[in-house]
């Protein structure tokens, strides 16, 4: 049968509980006992009785009277079966009203007819739509208190449909209801002959279930690349979940950022059945005609579609839970499907609290429960879809201090410096004429995974010497080891533009596209170059995987901003600094040590 | 996408993220049908293989047949299996059968203490030695900073309030309101040192999806569910002392769906036959916050 996830959200005490309860009650989906239990539990007590206590299983949470997590309740009719989120609407706890919502494919939300529209009426509504829910269903409840009267929920509607018109979310469905009563919930009730709608539990069943997004261009993350060797398996799959579109077996993919790419040779699954497809919605897994170096958090297309956008600025709509404010000039981390990736907030374009949609602009920090528009900074590219071409796969959560804060959906790809650099790259890797011996062959034959090594620091610290001395020993130990002063390539390769004050990026785009060859090539590359900075590094990563590239610093001074990875003496220790950097080597599995 | 497959897929993709997230992970097996579909669902998001220990608690008072089953399925998927014990308890006789404790405090020796301590690295762990099929002791006594768990939201009040990915302070406490929001497939996969996490691919679960999808896949059940003449057949296993057959006629699968979807047990909870639910109102919720499963 089919099945329909539903959150109830509204304003505190504004009756989400009781209606639930109501729902349960009137559908017969209660355990058997439950009721009489409860009702007895209510009269030994000397309680009234609630529908609400109905939802409250945890001893924790009748204590302090509120349903403080998006429990999940079950319940059926003719139609489908309903798994209700209750949805707290404790203002603490619009973290959990947001994960119930995110897996919500349509909203109740219930509003007091007595009270009226209060904050979180409105907060809710904006996040809503932010979530990107479009079935949303409104309860104007405790219509019992108001005398059933038309006129107050004729207000309350107005209200509520000018509040949400502001933003763009289109709600037609309202209905007047008493849970404590149970007017129309499961059946019209004739204390509103004015209401010539349908009941609640008419409406659910009226509700669409959204289908799985098929007919789209291709879009999956890769997960993992499993290689489980146990009897005798050799195969290498790319695992992942398909989230838009179809993929076939012969199918060209590419994979983004980097745009290299290749041809599905199987869909792998655990039973023996051939599958040739395999659609939206299914976790999956395949392999690979020319085996190409793939990692988890690349999302792979297929060449005829739509190419994703590929930046390192993006413009983004976010939501901030966090306790702490969200601030300029911190690092924070960014997940994206299996994408992980840490940025900074460059600029906050506008703050808008989403309970009253005031609108703050030039402001600095996003505070708890805001929303805001603005442009973040990643420290590496990320290849994603922006939400005009697809809600589902536009959106990210923000992680601070291990926890999740916020998210949101990218609005728009934003150049950045290296917009030129990057597409030539992609155009080059898909361009690529590939060798039949594959990157993974290479790296066995020689024993070895290619590498760059930038030895970087200061003047006359000892930077060619340290690279030299490594060179040999490298190559002694029959490694295919390279060493390439950048005085190499600037009298030969840059001849043109040696002079030219302004070719610095242009230089090191050179390096980076020789550092390409060299290591497709299989090699171990020992680069010298004197200060290299980030914004170089950044150049070069752009052009070789940042995966292959180790940075070495050499002398105590470290003068420029880059981030290295490993920091030596250099001269007044030239051994001991080869020796550090070669078990570096070792450490990341470059070179293997000989225990 | 039939709903039975979008529950399959999402837990597949769970138990993904998990094995690429966390590196001492391991996975719980009570041999019950939810963590058996668990393992299955493991064994088909890494395409046959289960590439991470499955961690058995032998309370040693378990109905003989699980561990029969056990140990051939261990065999047969070449299984990393795993066993905890608290050799303590059971020697000093500090249990319910021997008439020395309550039955919430017994499964509080037999099952949390054990647990714990086996997921910690502290008790001893038995590991399966798959040319002789005996347990030998596992030199790995590194702590699980992850574990995949195959609890329900409809088994009971407490477990509906859990989340995909649930992380347990130091204490092993369970800080209900400290959860982290989960959305959009994002789940808590950060942590800080100390902390670790229960992970629950089956949340979404119902007992009779677990009955339809052990139906639908043909998965290997222990006999004990199923009547095999006497006209009853166990709904939930555990312990026998403290486990009751239901009187039942189901044969199979086939016969449970029905049961389940039309007959009598349409409205009784699943945990009716445990008798230490029946103990303390809130025992269970007790039980959990201690780390009990
Ligand atoms: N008169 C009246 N009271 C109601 C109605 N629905 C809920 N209430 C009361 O409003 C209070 C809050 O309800 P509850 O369902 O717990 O609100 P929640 O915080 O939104 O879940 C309780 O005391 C209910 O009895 C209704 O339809 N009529």
């Amino acid at each position: 049968m089919e099945r329909m996830n539903i959150v109830v959200v509204g304003h505190v005490d504004h009756g989400k509980s009781t209606v639930v309860g109501r729902l349960l009650v009137d559908t017969n989906s209660l355990p058997e006992g439950k009721l009489a239990q409860v009702k007895a539990t209510c009269e030994k007590n000397a309680k009234p009785f609630e529908y609400a206590f109905l939802l409250d299983a945890l001893k924790d949470e009748q204590a302090q009277g509120i349903t403080i997590d998006a429990a999940r309740i079950f319940f059926k009719t003719a139609k489908r079966y309903y798994v209700i989120i209750d949805a707290p609407g404790h203002i603490e706890f619009l973290k959990n009203m947001i994960s119930g919502a995110s897996q919500a494919e349509a909203a109740l939300l219930v509003i007091d007819a007595d009270e009226g529209v209060q904050e979180n009426t409105r907060r809710h509504g904006y996040m809503l739509s932010m979530l990107g829910i479009e079935q949303v269903v409104v309860l104007i409840n405790k219509m019992d208190l108001v005398d059933y009267s038309e006129k107050v929920y004729d207000n309350i509607v107005k209200e509520y449909q000018d509040f949400l018109v502001k933003f763009g979310l289109k709600v037609d469905i309202f209905i007047p209801v008493s849970g404590r009563e149970g007017d129309n919930i499961t059946q019209s009730s004739s204390h509103t002959p004015w209401y010539k709608g349908k009941c609640v539990l008419e409406i659910l069943d009226l509700l669409q279930k959204k289908p799985q997004p098929v007919d789209f261009p291709m879009r999956m993350m890769v997960q993992d690349v499993y290689k489980f060797t146990g009897q005798g398996d050799r195969r290498r799959i790319i695992a992942g979940t398909v989230d838009l579109g179809v993929l076939r077996v012969n199918d060209e993919v590419i994979f983004y950022p980097e745009g290299k790419k290749s041809q599905i040779e199987t869909i792998e699954s655990f039973s023996s059945d051939n599958k040739t497809a395999v659609t939206a919605g299914y976790s999956t897994g395949f392999t690979l005609k020319e085996q190409l170096y793939v990692k988890r958090g690349q999302l792979v297309t297929r060449s005829v579609d739509p190419a994703p956008e590929c930046t390192s600025r993006i413009l983004v709509s976010l939501f901030w839970l966090g306790q702490k404010p969200l601030k300029r000039q911190k690092i924070y981390t960014l997940k994206y499907g299996t994408a992980k990736v840490q940025f900074s907030i460059e600029k906050i374009h506008k703050v808008l609290n989403a309970s009253n949609l005031e609108q703050f602009d030039n402001t600095d920090e996003v505070s708890h429960h805001s929303v805001a528009e603005c442009v973040l900074k990643l420290q590496q590219t990320l290849a994603f879809d922006c939400a005009n071409f697809s809600v589902k796969t536009s959106r990210f959560v923000i992680v601070d201090n291990y926890e999740i804060c916020g998210g949101g959906i990218i609005r728009e790809a934003v150049k950045d410096q290296y917009a030129n650099i990057r597409d030539q790259a992609i155009l080059r890797n898909y361009k690529w004429e590939r060798s039949m011996i594959s990157q993974l062959r290479r790296a066995e034959k020689y024993n070895q995974k290619s590498t760059l090594v930038l030895i970087t620091g200061c003047k006359e610290v000892g930077k060619k010497t340290l690279a030299k001395i490594l060179e040999s020993i490298l190559f002694n130990d029959g490694k295919f080891v390279y060493f390439l002063g950048i005085g190499n390539v600037l009298y030969g390769v840059d001849a043109d533009i040696k002079n030219n004050v302004d070719s610095q990026n242009e230089h090191f785009r050179r390096l980076g596209e020789i550092a390409n060859i060299l290591l497709d090539a299989g090699a171990i590359l020992l680069v010298t170059a004197v200060e290299i900075r980030q914004k170089e590094l950044d150049i070069i990563k752009l052009l070789v995987n940042p995966d292959k590239i180790v940075t070495v610093w050499v002398g105590d001074s470290v003068t420029t901003g880059i981030e290295y990875n490993i920091k030596v003496k250099g001269i007044p220790a030239i051994d001991e600094s080869v020796s550090q950097v070669k078990s570096f080597l070792q450490e990341k599995g470059v070179i293997f040590s000989a225990i | 996408m039939d709903y039975l497959e979008q529950i399959e897929h999402k837990s597949i993709h769970i138990i993904r993220e998990a094995y690429s997230n966390f590196k001492n992970l391991a996975m719980l097996w009570s041999i019950g049908k939810d963590s058996t579909v668990l393992l299955w669902l493991a064994r088909k998001a890494f395409f046959g293989h289960v590439p991470l220990p499955l961690v058995h608690i032998d309370t040693s008072y378990k109905i003989p047949e699980m561990i029969e089953y056990r140990d051939r399925l261990a065999m047969e998927w070449k299984l990393n299996l795993v066993y905890g014990q608290n050799k303590e308890a059971l020697a000093n006789k500090n249990t319910f059968p021997d008439g020395n404790a309550t039955r919430i405090e017994c499964c509080s020796q037999l099952k949390t203490k054990a647990l714990q301590d086996t997921l910690h690295g502290i008790g001893t762990r038995y590991k399966i030695d798959h040319d002789t099929g005996k347990y030998e002791i596992w030199s790995n006594n590194e702590p699980f900073t992850g574990v995949i768990v195959g609890v329900r939201a409809d088994e009971e009040g407490s477990r509906s309030k859990e989340r995909y990915f649930s992380p347990r302070n130091v204490e092993n406490n369970w800080e209900i309101s400290a959860q982290p929001p989960e959305f959009w497939n994002q789940y808590k996969t950060e942590f800080a040192p100390g902390t670790h996490v229960r992970i629950h691919p089956l949340l979404d679960w119902t007992e009779l999806n677990i009955w339809e999808y052990i139906e639908r896949e043909n998965i290997p059940t222990v006999s004990l569910y199923y009547d095999q003449g006497e006209k009853q057949r166990y709904r939930s296993l555990g312990c026998y002392p403290c486990t009751l057959a239901v009187e039942s006629c189901a044969k199979n699968p086939v016969d449970i769906i029905e049961e389940l979807k039309t007959g009598k047990f349409a409205n009784i909870a699943e945990r009716s036959g445990r008798a230490q639910d029946k103990d303390d109102g809130g025992g269970l919720e007790s039980l959990r916050k201690g780390g009990y499963m």
